[in-house]
């Protein structure tokens, strides 16, 4: 994956695959409540997505995607979303993650709060799990040197 | 060699203290074994009018156990960050 | 004696891939070949604890027909027709757990192998003793 290896069957097959795989780990997190899914499993889906246009294509179109400082913030941005919903509903007057009390701000009962509170977190583990799994891939692949990779 | 066969022996002797205990273990798929009478009856009648999600393990990870799932996504977090930690160094040999 | 065996055959299946698991991380020398046992080991008790949850008769943790709140005024909903779905909560954990040890590992594996260029571990010792 580190040198670029041309094939156009692969190349035209992924490029019309990895669209659908990401649209399918969305399903897989929004339905997490009717169906077995959530939000690890639509996480390393996603992430399947950008281990296998690394693989198909150069190391350098991934990280022309998905670069290391994107990476970075959303690592944190999903352990973020997660402990704020938790701390809203802290300070609305409940318990700490007590989705109930989000019934004050937005416009349904309190246990349809429930129902999206859980969707709202779920994303959150989403985006973390898919960004992790991305950045331990990409740091293993290359030993940690990514620059000197870059530059073949 | 003398490590392997040490090895097989420690392995055999662990495998029967296991199997010596198999006789206590419930069947495979009873009903009345005592993981499924005392806690779980709960979750599962009263988790659609508390929560109103159909699928009972996502709420009973999302919402009856949200704390451990919070702690779980700081697990992953840490270990990529240890990952970054140990692999990622420039060419002086200083942390990048 | 044949309902020892009979009954709990899946027992006899998981404590056999332990031990393979355990064999495999006391004798084997490369490092890879021990972190591919641990991950065994760790598999074995993970299918051990899912199958605590299963239920005669019982049907997959999700209730059907149902979406949201308002259609739930006159459902009733006994425990006897699903089966546990509370190991399958605590095994997920377990399987993500897993994973982060794993991925550290292999980063631990990759800066040995820098530092002594082998991953056999007896010549690491060798040179740990010099």
């Amino acid at each position: 994956m580190v040198k670029r290896h041309e094939d156009v069957i692969i190349q035209t097959v992924c490029r019309c695959l990895i669209p659908y795989m990401q649209i399918y780990s969305l399903y897989v997190l929004v339905h997490g409540h009717g169906s077995p899914g959530g939000g690890f499993q639509g996480g390393c889906i996603f992430a399947a997505s950008f281990v296998l246009l690394a693989i198909v294509y150069d190391l350098r179109e991934a990280k022309r995607r998905f670069s290391e400082k994107t990476n970075g913030v959303f690592c944190a941005l999903g352990v973020f979303i997660y402990t704020a919903i938790g701390w809203l509903c802290l300070l609305l007057g409940g318990n700490f993650l007590d989705y109930g009390k989000l019934s004050k701000i937005f416009p349904t009962d309190p246990v349809m709060a429930r129902y999206y509170g859980m969707a709202g977190i779920e994303t959150g583990v989403q985006i973390t799990v898919m960004a992790i799994m991305v950045s331990i891939f990409l740091n293993l692949a290359t030993k940690g040197k990514h620059e000197e990779v870059l530059e073949e | 060699m003398i490590k392997k066969i040490v090895s097989i022996v420690i392995a055999i002797f662990a495998t029967s203290a296991l199997l010596v205990g198999l006789e206590d273990l419930p069947k495979w798929a009873d009903p009345k074994q005592p993981a499924s009478i005392h806690v779980s009856p709960g979750y599962i009648e009263k988790s659609l009018e508390e929560t109103g999600v159909p699928n009972i393990v996502t709420a009973v990870l999302a919402d009856y156990r949200g704390y451990d799932t919070m702690f779980e996504t700081a697990v992953i977090f840490t270990a990529g960050i240890a990952v970054i930690m140990l692999l990622r160094r420039s060419k002086n040999g200083k942390k990048a | 004696m044949l309902e020892y065996i009979i009954a709990k055959y899946n027992y006899w299946i998981y404590i056999f891939l332990l031990m393979i698991g355990f064999y495999a991380m006391m004798a084997k020398n490369n490092l890879m070949k021990k972190l591919v046992g641990m991950n065994i080991f760790q598999w074995a008790i993970i299918f051990y604890f899912v199958s605590i949850g299963a239920k005669k008769g019982g049907t997959v943790p999700i209730i059907s027909g149902v979406h949201g709140h308002h259609g739930a005024e006159h459902l009733v909903v006994h425990a006897v027709d699903y089966i546990n779905p509370l190991p399958h909560v605590l095994m997920l954990t377990a399987i993500v757990v897993g994973l982060a040890t794993t991925g550290i590992a292999l980063a631990l594996l990759i800066v040995i192998y820098r530092r002594y260029g082998t991953l056999e571990e007896d010549e690491i010792l060798e040179e740990l003793k010099k």
